[in-house]
């Protein structure tokens, strides 16, 4: 671990550095690879819907003796519709019966209870209708509307527009990752994957908000001096909050995984389980776009400035100028004297 | 940032850490003690938790009334539907709206779902019913004294006065199925008596009141029955209240009421004007008398079957010159009539208070809800599967923060310790102010929101290791301890609080947006990001200007975390900065 902490000081230094930005083609090649393949998937797989957003009812049941198989059966027979029946932890069993009217659940619930030989007072019934993941859905879009709008205005403020502009297509970048892992996958999306899809939100920008917190500091007189360009700043940002992103990330995702496999392996499914994993998903999503893609389009944006532009020419005018000094600010500066300086940075970069 | 050597000015807390600790201290003891004092020592169960019955259900916006969703008439079916749930004798059942138009109905465990939901799904019903016979709540007094109906407020019954000239309206009799229904049972246009099997014993069955007219008849005996049942009835009796109502409209029945206190029993007649046909009412002080009165207005339909019903009750004697108004099966008002009353309009009058007034003017309105619902979720859950899904997220949650202490002990080392008593401390706010909003708005700890509070430890420490982080920096730059807690602090600072607002954004927004569970989750969630900044601020920030005093860090011991050598400073530092091997990162930090 404290190579972790060797790494952050070379990179604080700038002897051990990752062309993040002088790369950003590259990243932005794969992330619209990705994105492409994400609305593929959403547009041939589409998204398994859960029960919430198709009307129906999700039973679940003490420990009991009969097989998945046979529950099954019987849970089709006493519903006469189609059923899911998955295997708790407990023991138990979740049975979702899709299409199944609120009003009949009570009969099936009964029905269930003689088949799987349980306490009917023991067995926990969800029931929904078909309208409730719809409007769960459509106060989320509702949500997520109002969010960008207000993040964006508060990030123009804060930092600048060409940041507030990054950072959220940034964020669609992330939810759109998500959501085409669980077009992929096949995941079944149900309000608690919503809920989780909504924090992503606040978590992407966190990263982002870090990073992008040190690019302004960083670039703070930037037309004062002559020795470095905007992307090269921008680049030497990146690079010295990479240990604080990758520690914030690696410490976000791990109560968000104990809850995935905990929750997961003790209930089986359930809320628990659709939180966490729409936010495992979404916040590796947030820490790698905060890196390979928001920084990088801020650069876009700010190298259009005439300034940034003028002062782009003075900095390779001197470095012309002074080429004996071999100044490359994007690599190992001069200073480094080991020649593999970037070779051990690869490492740190794959946690 | 400032010019580096000029090494800015000691700011903020640095010179009192002791104050800020204490402050923090004293809200911990305060919540503490509060959470004590007011014996709520856990945060209350959402039903998800608890076990209990969760009904979600959504206004329907109906054809014609594209404003009737509105926060009055949301309240007002609140208002309703809590009286019906917790009329079935259930204690501590919840009834509140969310967002626009849901209304979230919680039952705890140890009732009766399919009630419940019977209960709560329909529409509320309001009649008004011409009353045939009164008597004292209690049991006993078969003798219908034709008591003089004294108003809630005891100053006679109050009267219904027609606001237009009387016209008499009669068209009365209209069923005439050679039944031995009494004239008072002959309601003004009920809905043909229906005569199949099942509902002609209780339709037919004839009004006990001494002053109706006992016609002998096949029916004797049903009418006998109901009378049995009159004598029978205590209406002081939850049970026996619940099992009178949810009588058919058009069929007379026995029902329940309040009267200044104590509870009456009234025989009624069929429904003679439906409550959906009220258009408006309101509490309102008569300019004349200065009295609280109430008026209503009608629709066509409701104008029509008021002036019969008025018509035919003003002919009659007490108490079956009264008409009675039902709300779910129970008397609400039970006003005496002088004269038919036609025009669409009228007011009720006598003895009202400003509160009952309004009351009863609430109830027209919206007693036969200017809305419906539709059932979106039920939910139930055993306190058993409750128990376990509480268990699992405690037990994630334990797994998730070790996970995070040792992962932050083996990076940061003695540091560690400050991030985790500072998670604790941020635990020890949490928990108590979760306990405490339980009782102060009923905040209640559900499935997603234990989920947000689990998530928040990634964000609480995430504040420590941007802080951290820039600490090292500064140890970096070959800053001794003392100066760098104190420089990194203005810009981790800036750092957190943009970072947490983002967050906090994001939860506020959400809270507000969404029902139900999520906001749940939301609430969690943006209450931690609160903390987050209150302990930084007043506990890690000062914490860690202490310790900077201490030999173990400010030497920076290999195991606490701060090893300049270990960090890579660049002793000693004045040189360092003239040397031309490190300008670049140098550069750009103080750029």
């Amino acid at each position: 671990m404290s190579k972790l902490g060797d790494l952050g000081a070379k990179l604080y230094r700038g002897e051990v550095g990752y062309d993040f930005v002088g790369k950003r083609f590259l990243w932005y090649g794969v992330s619209i690879l990705i994105t492409i393949t994400a609305i593929v998937a959403l547009a041939v797989q589409g998204l398994n819907m859960g029960i919430e957003f198709k009307g129906g009812a999700v039973f679940t049941t003490p420990k009991t003796a009969v097989s998945v198989a046979k529950a099954t059966e019987d849970s089709e027979a006493a519903s006469g519709h189609d059923a899911i029946v998955q295997e708790l932890g407990t023991g138990g069993l979740r049975i979702q019966i899709s299409g199944l009217d609120t009003n009949a659940a009570a009969d099936v619930k009964k029905q269930l209870a003689t088949d799987l030989k349980v306490n009917e007072a023991d067995i926990n019934a969800d029931l929904v209708g078909p309208s409730w993941g719809e409007q769960i859905a459509n106060k989320a879009w509702t949500g997520l509307g109002i969010f960008m709008v207000l993040v964006v205005i508060y990030l123009a403020i804060a930092f600048e527009w060409r940041m507030a502009v990054a950072a959220l297509i940034a964020l669609i970048h992330d939810l759109t990752i998500t959501v085409g892992v669980y077009a992929l996958v096949g995941f079944e999306v149900t309000p608690g994957t919503v809920i989780g899809l909504l924090t992503i939100l606040g978590y992407s920008l966190y990263d982002t908000v870090v990073v992008f917190d040190g690019l302004k500091e960083g670039s703070k007189d930037i037309t004062k001096q002559t020795r470095f360009t905007y992307s090269e700043i921008a680049n030497r940002s990146i690079n010295g909050t990479l240990v604080r992103s990758i520690n914030t990330t690696v410490v976000a995702l791990l109560p968000v995984g104990a809850l995935l496999f905990i929750g997961g392996g003790f209930l089986g499914a359930g809320m628990l389980n659709d939180i966490s994993l729409s936010l495992f998903v979404g916040l590796a999503a947030g820490a790698y776009s905060s890196i390979f893609i928001a920084t990088p389009l801020v650069v876009d944006l700010k190298e259009r400035e005439p300034a940034m532009k003028a002062l782009k020419k003075r900095v390779l005018a001197k470095r012309a100028a002074g080429a004996d000094r071999g100044d490359s600010a994007d690599g190992g500066p001069e200073g480094s004297d080991e020649p593999q300086a970037v070779a051990p940075g690869r490492p740190g970069r794959r946690r | 940032m400032a010019a580096p050597n000029k090494g800015r000015r000691p700011t903020g807390a640095q010179g009192r850490p002791g104050r800020a600790l204490a402050i923090i201290l004293i809200a911990m003891v305060a919540l503490t003690a509060g959470m004590f004092l007011s014996k709520q020592t856990t945060p209350r169960l959402g039903i998800d938790l608890a076990g209990g019955t969760s009904i979600t259900l959504k206004a329907k916006s109906e054809p014609g009334k594209p404003d009737a969703i509105n926060e009055t008439n949301m309240n007002t079916a609140v208002g309703i539907i809590e009286r019906r749930v917790n009329g079935l004798g259930v204690s501590e059942a919840e009834v509140q709206t969310q967002g626009k138009d849901h209304i979230i109905v919680n039952i705890p465990k140890g009732m009766n779902e399919k009630q419940a939901r019977e209960q709560v799904g329909t529409t509320a019903q309001l009649y008004f019913r011409p009353v045939i016979a009164f008597a004292d709540g209690a049991p006993a007094v078969p003798e219908g004294t034709p008591s003089p109906a004294p108003s809630a407020s005891g100053s006679g019954a109050p009267k219904a006065e027609g606001s237009t000239s009387p016209t008499p309206s009669p068209s009365s009799s209209a069923t005439s199925q050679g039944r031995a229904l009494s004239e008072a049972l002959k309601a003004p246009n009920a809905p043909s008596p229906s005569p199949t099997a099942s509902e002609s014993k209780k339709a037919d069955d004839k009004a006990p009141s001494p002053s109706a007219s006992t016609t002998p008849g096949p029916d004797e005996a049903a009418a006998a029955d109901l009378q049995a049942k009159f004598a029978k009835l205590d209406c002081t009796d939850e049970a026996q209240r619940a099992a009178v109502k949810g009588a058919k409209p058009e069929e007379p029945t026995l029902a329940c009421g309040q009267r200044g206190g104590t509870w009456g029993k009234w025989v009624l007649g069929p429904a003679g004007v439906e409550g959906k046909n009220v258009k408006s009412a309101k509490g309102v002080i008569d300019p004349q008398s200065g009295q609280w009165i109430v008026t209503m207005d009608f629709n066509d339909k409701g104008s029509d079957d008021f002036a019969k019903v008025t018509g035919e009750l003003a002919a009659k004697q007490p108490p079956q010159n009264q008409f009675a108004i039902v709300l779910d099966g129970e008397v609400v008002s039970d006003p005496s009539v002088s004269t038919a009353i036609t025009g669409g309009n009228a007011q009720i009058s006598g003895g009202f208070t400003q509160q009952s007034a309004q009351d009863l003017g609430n109830m027209l309105s919206y007693g036969a809800l200017p809305l419906s619902f539709s059932e979106d979720s039920v939910t139930t859950v055993t306190a058993a599967l409750g128990g376990e899904q509480l268990r699992a997220g405690l037990i994630a949650g334990a797994i998730g923060l070790l996970l995070v202490v040792i992962y932050l002990l083996v990076y940061y080392r003695g540091l560690a310790f400050v991030a985790i008593v500072s998670l604790m401390v941020s635990a020890v706010l949490t928990y108590t102010i979760m306990a405490l909003l339980g009782k102060g708005i009923g905040f209640a700890l559900n499935l997603p929101a234990v989920c947000g509070a689990i998530v928040a430890i990634g964000i609480t420490a995430d504040s420590f290791i941007v802080y951290f982080e820039r600490i090292r920096d500064e140890i970096r730059e070959g800053r001794t301890l003392r100066p760098a807690v104190e420089r990194a602090w203005p810009r981790a600072r800036r750092t957190i609080l943009v970072s947490d607002f983002v967050s906090f954004l994001a939860a506020a927004v959400l809270f507000i947006v969404t029902v139900g569970k999520v906001q749940g989750f939301a609430f969690t969630l943006g209450l931690t990001t609160l903390l987050d900044v209150v302990v930084v601020f007043l506990f890690t920030k000062p914490i860690m200007t202490l310790l900077a005093r201490t030999t173990f860090f400010a030497s920076g011991h290999p195991w606490s975390g701060l090893d300049p050598k270990r960090l890579g400073a660049k002793p000693p530092l004045r040189r360092s900065r003239r040397t031309g091997s490190a300008p670049a990162p140098v550069d750009v930090k103080e750029a």
